[in-house]
């Protein structure tokens, strides 16, 4: 089975087409010297000049990364801190309502979440800014950090925890010393997801934002409600080439730690 | 103490910041509109004592609710919901599952890369993906310009601002969830029953319904879910590609909490969108157990 017959070519290609061109057609007329979107007038970086001197579009940019890194670090700890309990922990009172808690935010609609969310900060008297939704953010991200270091700990091996218990550890230090680099890809695949779901995030952040703090989502999302403009164009492509980027060189990386395992194994076998 | 503090500090983080709200949302669906801050009727008064708890509970009722079966838009809404949500599952299933097949029929050294470009639309703005086809599928836009050229039209399809949009919006957002847990069962599919099956004289095709189609079946399940659920609440898709003749019911919680600045009816429809999700994201959970139980 190595070469893809005509069908499956066909499929992929198609596939790929679908997922790429609108993507791409964006990238090329974020070039477009035209203000009109549809019509092609040349080359130009215009777009990319006024969007550096939109102070508007900048200041929500601050404010989103802001709340991406606090709400994606603390979603990381009480994320990983709720997989530990929910995978090692042995059992409490309220087991199965707290795992209940901690898959139910990944199919709540957005529009409930926020919702909730807005009412229960109104209800306290919280004012809303920054502070809230990085409250909202990390409440939903630290959910899907939980799934997936969970999965990880599950598929590791206990004796290794507990060989370090018997030989003397503490258990902290049993955390520190064994557990936790083990699953430290986990954890650091945990904070980006968390990182990009709360760059992300429009629905939930407009029900906690107040007129203090703009995240870049509601920013784009109030332009263009309006119609397609060329100065977003130019801001989508910046975002699609950073992620672009980053996930190309997340796949190297991890492309190269595999060969690097695989040799050691090599090695290993070699060595017997 | 450590251990009790491992699990009661996201224990408590999740009892204050996910469960008090919903009780919150469920208690203001009970209440009142009123011209006040905040705009709802009646409001705890813990100050009066014994009465205040009396005079609160007695104030509410469920005419929110009733009011939702009253008014044609509210369970129009909730219909026009599912069957966008139904179809646009159907769609993404019928163009996700040709990529899956694909990709667990693919050369073992390309698979990472196909991977990694099926994910990479995942973690690429969701906003920017939904708005990127206001530009295609507008009237002047690139669709209509190729078809134009081409001449399979004379005039210019309205599509933007239709319900058909906003089924492009969704196939387009959720297809990497489809994709993914299909691929998953095909990857690890024996080829051998397969070849079995050929050579017992089944032709390609029945043999592909006959085997590969059931044995991928909870791939289907999870995908199809993982499409489903999201899709029924969206908001985003339909406010930029459906118009303002699409109804869904996450843009009427929006508009009647944003617009109306009715709190109490934006609760009352939060709480029965989550009682239609329920059926869903159970079958899910019982989908996933199922398989996590196989795979044992």
């Amino acid at each position: 089975m190595n070469r893809l017959s005509w069908f499956n070519t066909v499929s992929l290609t198609l596939g790929f087409a679908f997922l790429y061109i609108p993507m791409l057609i964006l990238v090329i007329y974020s070039f477009n010297a035209s203000k009109l979107v549809t019509v092609w007038a040349g080359f130009s970086t215009r777009w990319y000049g006024e969007l550096l001197h939109n102070e508007a579009f900048l200041d929500a940019a601050w404010v989103t990364l802001k709340v991406a890194v606090f709400s994606s670090s603390i979603a990381t700890v009480l994320g990983t801190m709720a997989a530990y309990v929910l995978v090692r922990g042995s059992r409490f009172p309220g087991r199965t309502l707290f795992s209940g808690m901690i898959y139910a935010p990944l199919v709540m609609p957005e529009v409930i979440t926020g919702l909730s969310l807005l009412l229960l900060f109104i209800g306290i008297g919280l004012d809303r800014g920054v502070l809230t939704i990085v409250l909202a953010h990390t409440t939903f991200s630290m959910c899907y950090v939980s799934v997936v270091v969970s999965s990880r700990l599950i598929s590791f091996d206990k004796s290794l925890e507990e060989a370090a218990l018997d030989l003397g550890c503490s258990p902290a230090q049993a955390f520190r010393l064994v557990t936790l680099p083990i699953i430290a890809p986990a954890v650091i695949s945990g904070w980006l997801l968390a990182f990009t779901l709360s760059l992300d995030d429009l629905v939930i952040a407009s029900f906690t934002a107040g007129p203090s703090a703009t995240t870049l989502p509601i920013k784009i999302f109030s332009s263009i409600r309006l119609g397609v403009s060329p100065e977003i164009n130019a801001l989508s492509t910046v975002m699609i080439a950073i992620v672009a980027v980053g996930v190309i060189a997340a796949s190297l990386v991890s492309k190269r730690s595999l060969v690097r395992q695989k040799k050691d194994e090599q090695a290993a076998e070699r060595a017997q | 103490m450590r251990r009790f503090l491992l699990i009661a500090v996201p224990y408590t983080w999740l009892l204050a910041l996910f469960l008090a709200p919903f009780v919150i949302v469920f208690k203001i669906s009970l209440s009142d509109i009123a011209l006040a801050i905040p705009p709802y009727t009646p409001t705890l008064d813990l100050g009066a004592g014994w009465e205040g708890i009396k005079t609160f509970f007695s104030g509410l009722d469920f005419e929110n609710f009733v009011w939702l079966t009253q008014d044609d838009l509210y369970w129009k809404a909730y219909l026009s919901s599912l069957k966008i949500a139904v179809i646009s599952t159907a769609f993404t299933l019928m163009i996700g599952y040709p990529i899956a097949y694909g990709l667990a029929r693919s050369p073992e050294e390309w698979r990472p890369t196909l991977m990694m470009l099926i994910i990479l639309p995942f973690w690429t703005s969701f906003l920017i993906r939904v708005y990127s086809w206001m530009g295609i599928l507008s009237q002047e836009g690139f669709l209509n310009q190729f078809l134009l050229w081409t001449g399979l039209i004379n005039e210019p399809l309205i599509i933007l601002n239709t319900s058909i949009a906003v089924y492009i919006g969704i196939v387009y957002t959720y297809l990497p969830f489809m994709i993914l847990p299909i691929y998953a069962t095909l990857d690890r599919l024996d080829e051998s029953l397969i070849e079995a099956a050929e050579d017992l004289g089944c032709s390609r095709l029945s043999a592909f319904w006959l085997i590969t189609v059931p044995l991928s079946k909870n791939g289907i399940a999870a995908g199809s879910f993982l499409v489903f659920i999201p899709a029924l609440g969206e908001f985003v898709i339909p406010s930029l590609l459906g118009g303002s003749r699409t109804l869904m019911i996450g843009k009427v919680l929006w508009e009647e909490f944003f617009s109306n600045r009715d709190w109490p009816v934006a609760g009352a429809v939060a709480i029965v969108l989550l009682l239609i999700l329920v059926i869903p994201i159970v079958l899910f959970q019982r989908n996933q157990q199922k398989q996590a139980e196989a795979e044992q």
